[in-house]
């Protein structure tokens, strides 16, 4: 067992680190209020090779290992988790290609991705079909050597401004599960329209909108896996991002910690810095050890997924355990500044706001907890 | 062109430095190390000739195994490959300036790009040494006229301009009083000052690759330099710390502190 | 007996550059502690206009060298002829100031001499053969005594650590010599000078400096300094950006000031400014942030905007008068 960062492990968070210091950091406030497309910022990240991290580098990305993804998106969330969500879609929407698509369609599909700025959305969420993923209502029809693709998908990350969205759909509602399939629908084809960007409580740097299909014709060759696997590539696609979306609460809670354990030793009562108090010290303690507990099971579920094992329950467990954990340090942060923390001109509130919504999207903290449950009867 | 670049292995500028309660060393548990800022200036100031003209940059760092991570973080800014002079205790500027001028000679470069001084030693003597002891011309705390966030820097050309003949090249000077220009003979060795480029960060990818570049690893006995060193740090101590002072409601007490307590206006 | 050698410097306008007599005064005080003479050097296209002044100094000898190739300085042209006429005269400390030329210059006739060289020297100590000296390290962080072992030591002086004397005594000798000059391999091309009505930062009794907090607009800095007849300094910040002269950077890495007072306006105080100006007698921060690390070397510090403080203060001041 190997506790310690590799050099070149180091070197990739430290590369994070900078970016998301003097990059991502002195603006995250001004796209948190604004809640404005942060191009600059993705601009910059893909200079890095950020945005392409999953891909492998024979297709063009940067073929980071699991574990390295989430040491270098820990960072990226320390810097802002909403332009760290909007980073990680592209990452996001092409797993499925890069799990279960053919060798031509990873150079056709994947390769521009490493050659110039582009986005791509990962579209399986529905209206009436969120943690319910048997209940979509996205149909996909076969005419000739296309397939026709109709309904609403919504909370799309980077809807507004993807370049190609992988997208599920299913052939026969009636056979549940097993008739959702996987498509890649390259551009902005006739029939394919985004709704307005959706005005969030957190993560308001990240580009969310609604994606409608109204007779979108894609080409069977751009058919990810059989049809009717599409179920099986999104669940593998769900346990290949989970480390990276428990990462992304690693990062927002060290990013609290950090803030309290600074604003504690300038915040003064009854003629002492707060942080001599023992009321606040059992906070920071606590925030500490659990960002700390959150960090190792994220580690270990990538580790797994390196190890080419199925990771299905150590990923929720990181997932389940670092949103819930970020949560309540963020909230804790927040007490540890009192009327401060409260106010937008301190770093604070946001995090929590941020939070929040690593405990809703790619499965909520219930549904992980039912994966948990599962996997433990197996 | 073939520039050697130098990547010494220094204390993060962002931390904390404390002496030990002896005064014989500073506390280094739980320093971060880092690439001295100037060096890195200097490793992108390669990189830009080296893309402008067609070459090489070789990285060089001295130390132990460690300084193979500053080497590395050169190469995966870019660098082709690097060398690693193998030394472990005490070195001064003398035996710095020594070994280089050896893998100077071995590499026959027609530009060394150093820092101007290391954040920790802030001694500002090793490129000047090292021209003295290769006979070459020197062109110390190399500069620009643009500023960082001009469109020069944007453009990412080198500010060390080569000569239509290809035989010189010059460079802006910071000096007292203003900016000097050189024009100096190849090869020349070079030191960079601040405003010199802003250094790309490393890429991903550029990290990834660097870690199949070469590295060739030298020794001081295989290159012939006596390193003893002819400079003795006898103690260390913290600068003494200035009295605490007050904050002061407005102008107008301000003016009068100043004026009667300070009496300085 | 050990020779103290100190080089002087000339001006591009001519003028003794006033940090040579603080390196004079240092190379004074070593003399005295080793037990030896000083001697002074000045290369130039005309020394006579300075050698007088030299003279006057407190030095033993002044050596000057006359040469149309001084006219502009350059190390490969100096440092050859500083460094033989430093065995000529068996120099066993050869100094200057701290400035851009004296660090350039320093280091190139250390090499020719194999000797040991310390840089910024804040302190001498010691008597005899056993002197040390004290420089900063870790940019101002540490302070460190250090030993140099060669037979001939080379230093460097910073200028506002040693008080210039007031000269006196009898007037030096002043020999002139014949350089034996090199063959260079770098020229020089122009010299674009920051002209100022303002004193010299190093040597102002009193300076104004401004950072992030003037977002580039430097008019009421100026105004201020030009009330106090101060020089203008800037953050890294500030230069960085191109917003004033990069010759304007006070810190570690640019200039090194110890004036009567010090005004910093808008700067946060990143750990190199602070090494560049906490020797300042009395120093003043006005910064809009209250956590701001400059308020912890600051004597008095206001918490509110420059660009209300400033007017106001000249006001102030200007009542005064």
């Amino acid at each position: 067992m190997e506790f310690q960062l590799t050099e070149s492990q180091r070197a990739l968070q430290d590369a994070a680190r900078k970016y998301a210091r003097e990059v991502v950091r002195p603006k995250a406030a001004h796209y948190d209020e604004t809640s404005e497309f942060p191009r600059d910022l993705l601009s910059a990240a893909f200079e890095l090779g950020l945005l392409n991290m999953a891909i492998p580098s024979e297709y063009g990305g940067v073929g980071l290992s699991h574990l390295e993804q989430v040491i270098v998106c820990e960072e990226l969330a320390w810097g802002c988790a909403g332009v760290a969500t909007s980073i990680i879609a592209n990452d996001l929407a092409n797993l499925p290609i890069i799990l279960h698509g053919t060798d031509d369609q990873k150079k056709r599909l994947l390769s521009p991705f490493g050659e110039k700025l582009k986005f791509s959305s990962f579209c399986l969420t529905e209206p009436g079909a969120g943690s319910d993923v048997a209940a979509m209502s996205t149909t996909a029809r076969l005419e000739g050597d296309e397939y026709v693709l109709n309904g609403n998908k919504c909370f799309i990350t980077n809807g507004g401004y993807a370049d190609q969205f992988t997208v599920f759909a299913t052939l026969d509602k009636g056979r549940k599960h097993k008739g959702i399939t996987c498509f890649v629908v390259e551009g902005r084809p006739q029939g394919l329209t985004t709704g307005k960007h959706e005005n969030k409580m957190g993560q308001r740097a990240s580009n969310t909108t609604t994606v409608t299909f109204d007779e979108v014709r894609v080409p069977v060759a751009n058919r990810i896996g059989e049809e009717g696997e599409g179920f099986k590539v999104a669940m593998a696609t769900l346990d290949n991002s989970r480390p990276l979306t428990a990462s992304l609460s690693v990062g927002i809670a060290r990013a609290a910690l950090e803030h309290s354990l600074d604003y504690s030793g300038q915040r003064h009562t009854f003629g002492k810095p707060i942080r001599e108090h023992q009321g606040v010290q059992f906070m920071l303690a606590d925030m500490a050890m659990n960002t700390h507990a959150a960090r190792l099971l994220t580690w270990e579920s990538a580790w797994v997924l390196d190890e080419g094992q199925r990771n299905t329950l150590q990923s929720s467990y990181a997932k389940c355990f670092a949103a819930d954990m970020a949560m309540k340090v963020a909230t804790d942060a927040v007490q540890v500044y009192g009327g401060y923390g409260y106010m937008k001109e301190y770093p604070v509130e946001k995090l929590m706001r941020d939070a929040k919504l690593i405990q809703v999207y790619e499965g909520t903290s219930q549904v992980q907890r039912l994966v948990i449950a599962k996997e433990l009867f197996r | 062109m073939k520039i050697l670049v130098t990547a010494k292995r220094v204390e993060d500028p962002e931390s904390k430095i404390k002496v030990k309660p002896d005064g014989s060393d500073i506390v280094k548990e739980g320093l971060k190390y880092k690439i001295n800022p100037f060096d890195e200036i200097g490793v992108e100031e390669g990189l830009r000739l080296a893309a402008k003209h067609t070459g090489e940059v070789v990285v060089v760092s001295i130390g132990g195994k460690e300084v193979q991570e500053q080497l590395r973080h050169a190469l995966a800014m870019g660098a082709n490959r690097a060398v690693w002079v193998n030394h472990t205790g005490p070195l001064d500027q003398l035996g710095i300036a020594g070994l280089l001028q050896k893998v100077a000679e071995k590499e026959k470069p027609d530009i060394v790009i150093l820092g101007k001084q290391s954040i920790d030693d802030d001694q500002n003597q090793v490129g000047q040494y090292l021209a003295e002891f290769l006979g070459w011309g020197q062109a110390t705390f190399a500069s620009k006229v643009e500023s960082l966030e001009s469109e020069q820097e944007k453009s990412k050309s080198p500010a060390v301009v080569l000569t239509a003949d290809k035989k010189s090249v010059q460079v802006v000077r910071e000096v007292d009083n203003g900016l000097a220009t050189v024009e100096v003979q190849l090869p020349a060795v070079v030191t960079t000052d601040l405003r010199l480029n802003q250094p790309r960060y490393a890429s991903l990818p550029g990290i990834m690759k660097a870690k199949s570049k070469p590295i060739e690893e030298l020794t001081p006995a295989a290159l012939g330099v006596d390193v003893a060193p002819k400079i003795q740090v006898l103690k260390l101590a913290s600068p003494p710390a200035r009295k605490a002072g007050i904050k002061v409601p407005d102008v107008a007490t301000l003016v009068e502190k100043l004026h009667n307590e300070a009496k300085v206006v | 007996m050990s020779i103290v050698l100190i080089v002087a410097e000339q001006q591009p306008d001519g003028n003794l550059r006033k940090a040579s007599l603080n390196a004079i005064a240092a190379g004074k005080q070593l003399a005295d502690k080793a037990g030896g003479e000083l001697h002074l050097v000045l290369l130039s296209k005309d020394p006579s206009k300075l050698a007088g002044e030299l003279a006057g100094t407190g030095a033993k000898a002044v050596h000057t060298a006359a040469a149309p190739e001084f006219e502009h300085y350059l190390a490969e042209v100096y440092a050859p002829v500083i460094a033989s006429l430093a065995q000529e005269l068996k120099a066993t400390f050869i100094g200057a100031a701290s400035t851009a030329q004296g660090k350039d210059l320093l280091p190139r006739v250390a090499a020719r001499l194999k000797a040991a060289m310390a840089t910024d020297i804040t302190a001498i100590n010691g008597s005899g053969a056993d002197i040390t000296f004290t420089r900063p390290m870790w940019a101002g962080n540490v302070f460190a005594e250090v030993k140099l072992t060669t037979p001939v030591q080379v230093i460097s002086i910073r200028a506002t650590e040693f008080a210039a004397g007031a000269g006196g005594g009898a007037a030096a000798e002043v020999k002139s010599f014949q350089p034996k000059l090199e063959a260079s391999k770098t020229k020089f091309v122009s010299f674009n000078e920051v002209k100022s009505a303002r004193p010299e930062l190093t040597e102002a009794r009193v300076v104004v400096s401004g950072g992030r907090g003037t977002k580039g607009d430097f008019k009421e800095v100026e105004a201020l300094a030009d009330l106090l007849g101060a020089a203008v300094g800037a953050s890294r910040a500030v230069c960085d950006a191109g917003w004033v002269p990069n010759d304007y950077q006070v810190g570690q890495t640019g200039k090194v000031v110890a004036p009567q007072l010090y005004i910093a306006a808008g700067i946060s105080g990143a750990i190199q400014h602070l090494a560049g100006m906490k020797s300042s007698k009395t120093i003043v921060a006005i910064n809009k942030d209250p956590e701001a690390p400059i308020f912890q070397v600051a004597d008095y510090g206001l918490v509110d905007d420059l660009f209300k403080v400033l007017p106001a203060l000249r006001e102030g001041i200007q009542k005064l008068k």
